[in-house]
């Protein structure tokens, strides 16, 4: 029992990191129908970003996270503007190899940049374990800290989407962009302004990640994109809730496998999971089978 | 009819100088082993790139999980020769059968799915597959196999990777190719023409999975040692790059654009960090100009070159 629990939160605290990241996915996919494969590294970005403010600039934990989420959303913004703008309404597969290329270019520009070698993240809060009903719940405050920001996150995003007038864009964009075109609304800037909020949330699941495992390198990104992707596509691609309930989910999974299991399963559970749901229920947890029209 | 024959008389002679002239290159030592491997890679490229250009360009179905097949086709085939000791020809067919029964049993539920989330499945099972060899005792889980002896050589790989082609491109102009390319164009127009969509899917995943086996096979037995981190997705991505570059749908793009990368990560071997970054920008600079490849759906052909030159000699002259 007293596992359980621990890996339980354990597993939260890594899922509301990938829900973060899988936050990013869906809107881009909802928006763009386009997987951003360079999500994962837009989050090493911003984990990055963070250690050089705490540790070269010396600031603290929120300036540094705003630091990361301000360099992180530049960087999303132009990889828009540059890689995928021109292709929009090609083919899918040629955006699918450009997002390919500009991932690849980002982790070997960072390995160049940063060195491939593993940074050890500062220690920003110093760690107590608090505990609770005689020890059978454990928490740190790091995990508190995870909660609390991914909260914060999550509340204002739904506050975005569902109460401005940009959020609304958004949703008519992802509905039926040439219909949203005709009512007046500006399908780049809305399309633009997505990455951007994407890109701020990776930024903070990755500093989240720097202080929670204390390390990162420049290809921190690729496994923890792909499973954020996962969580994305579990919860129904395009659905923000199912992004975040994915992203959970999956920590939870994982954190269970690596907790009576072994962790070398962990990643093939992941996969073997996604396969299960995309054939038993193709539009993942929460979406709707639509039938194709012909 | 003759015409026909003659052709391919033409072309069958031209390969075979071809292979001849490399064979007497690395007979006399005028290729040191560092061209060789790079020139054995190419062979096993096109092999991989002609394959998964069945699926993806004739077939349409987006799938990024062939590194998953290849590393069936390498262990497979390992295992048989050097765990079983028994000869390189028979383990070349069984790596290739091995893989091309595993696609067939990944393809029929994951089928039912279509674009992206096909392309997210198939990766999946790629992934699956290389956590289940790292997993596995047997074949040396993390640190894989080593000590396979080096069987593939310039004569095995020239040699299949021309009958990939021909096989490949035979399919394609049959009648099951043309219900794969239907199926590309538009799915619900091919089945309500009476195409059973699903097993000509099926097929062309079962073919493209056994050709990979075969290239995993070369592989294998070309270095010393396999790895499950040799077949992770961004091999799959590679072969992937090298399929869209050269154009979906183009068996001559696809040949010349694995030989064309195989040669671009060969010459930027030397600078190994920027190495990645210049691959990546050429990656993402061809897909921003050219993005239907660089051959689009057209073949090469020196036929239709010599005609063309004909018809604009025959036209100045009028």
């Amino acid at each position: 029992m007293k596992t359980f629990i621990e890996q339980l939160i354990n597993g939260l605290s890594l899922g509301s990191i990938y829900a973060l990241i899988a936050l990013g996915y869906t809107m881009v996919y909802g928006i763009m129908k386009l997987i951003n494969f360079a999500h994962g590294d837009i989050y090493m970005v911003g984990a990055f970003t963070g250690f050089f403010a705490s540790t070269t600039l010396h600031l603290g934990f929120i300036p540094s996270l705003l630091l990361a989420m301000l360099v992180s959303t530049i960087f999303g913004v132009t990889i828009e503007r540059i890689a995928y703008r021109p292709l929009r309404g090609k083919s899918k597969i040629s955006i699918l190899i450009t997002a390919i290329g500009v991932s690849l270019f980002l982790e070997n520009s960072g390995i160049i940049l940063f060195t491939p070698r593993t940074r050890t993240y500062p220690q920003i809060f110093k760690q107590h374990v608090y505990s609770l009903l005689n020890g059978y719940v454990t928490i740190s405050n790091q995990q508190i800290v995870i909660f609390v920001v991914s909260i914060i996150m999550m509340v204002g995003l739904q506050f975005i989407i569902y109460k401005t007038k940009i959020g609304k864009a958004m949703r008519a964009v992802s509905l039926d962009p040439d219909a949203a075109k005709l009512m007046g609304v500006n399908v780049d800037n809305t399309v633009s302004f997505t990455f951007a909020i994407g890109s701020a949330l990776a930024a903070v699941a990755g500093v989240l990640v720097g202080i929670y495992y204390n390390s990162i390198d420049p290809l921190m990104g690729i496994m923890p994109g792909l499973k954020a992707f996962i969580a994305a596509v579990l919860g129904g691609i395009g659905i923000i809730p199912g992004a975040m309930v994915g992203g959970l989910l999956m920590g939870v999974i994982e954190a269970m496998v690596s907790g009576y299991g072994s962790s070398l399963y962990r990643d093939g559970v992941a996969f073997a999971l996604l396969i299960i749901i995309l054939i038993i229920k193709p539009a993942g947890l929460f979406g709707k089978n639509i039938r194709e029209k012909v | 009819m003759k015409q026909v024959l003659k052709n391919r008389l033409i072309i069958f002679a031209g390969l075979i100088a071809f292979y001849g002239i490399i064979q007497a290159l690395i007979s006399f030592n005028f290729l040191n082993d560092y061209y060789v491997v790079n020139i054995i890679l190419m062979g096993i490229n096109v092999i991989l790139a002609v394959s998964l250009n069945l699926i993806n360009g004739f077939t349409g179905q987006f799938s990024i999980g062939h590194a998953g097949f290849m590393a069936i086709g390498a262990y497979s085939s390992a295992i048989i020769t050097y765990k079983l000791g028994l000869p390189f020809p028979l383990a070349i067919l069984i790596g290739g059968i091995s893989a091309g029964i595993v696609g067939i049993l990944i393809g029929i539920p994951s089928l039912r799915l279509k674009g992206d989330y096909l392309a997210i499945t198939t990766l999946g099972f790629g992934e699956i597959i290389r956590v289940i060899f790292l997993n596995t005792e047997y074949v040396g889980g993390a640190s894989g196999l080593s000590g396979i002896p080096k069987y593939t050589n310039w004569t095995w790989v020239f040699w299949l990777s021309v009958i990939t082609v021909v096989l490949i491109r035979n399919f394609v102009n049959s009648s099951y190719g043309r219900c794969c390319i239907a199926i590309r164009e538009d799915e619900v127009a091919a089945e309500s023409m009476g195409i059973n969509t699903t097993n000509y899917k099926t097929l062309a995943f079962a073919l493209g999975a056994f050709f990979a086996g075969i290239g995993g096979s070369l592989y294998a037995h070309n270095f010393y040692i396999i790895q499950p981190e040799n077949f992770g997705f961004m091999k799959s991505f590679d072969i992937l790059t090298m399929v869209v570059l050269g154009g979906l749908g183009s068996i001559t793009g696809s040949v010349l654009s694995a030989i064309l990368l195989t040669f671009v990560y060969a010459v930027l071997q030397d600078y190994a960090a920027l190495r990645m970054v210049i691959y990546s920008l050429l990656l993402i600079i061809v897909m921003l100009f050219r993005p239907e490849g660089l051959m689009g759906t057209k073949e090469f052909s020196f036929k239709k070159l010599l005609n063309r030159r004909a018809a604009k000699n025959e036209l100045t002259v009028n």
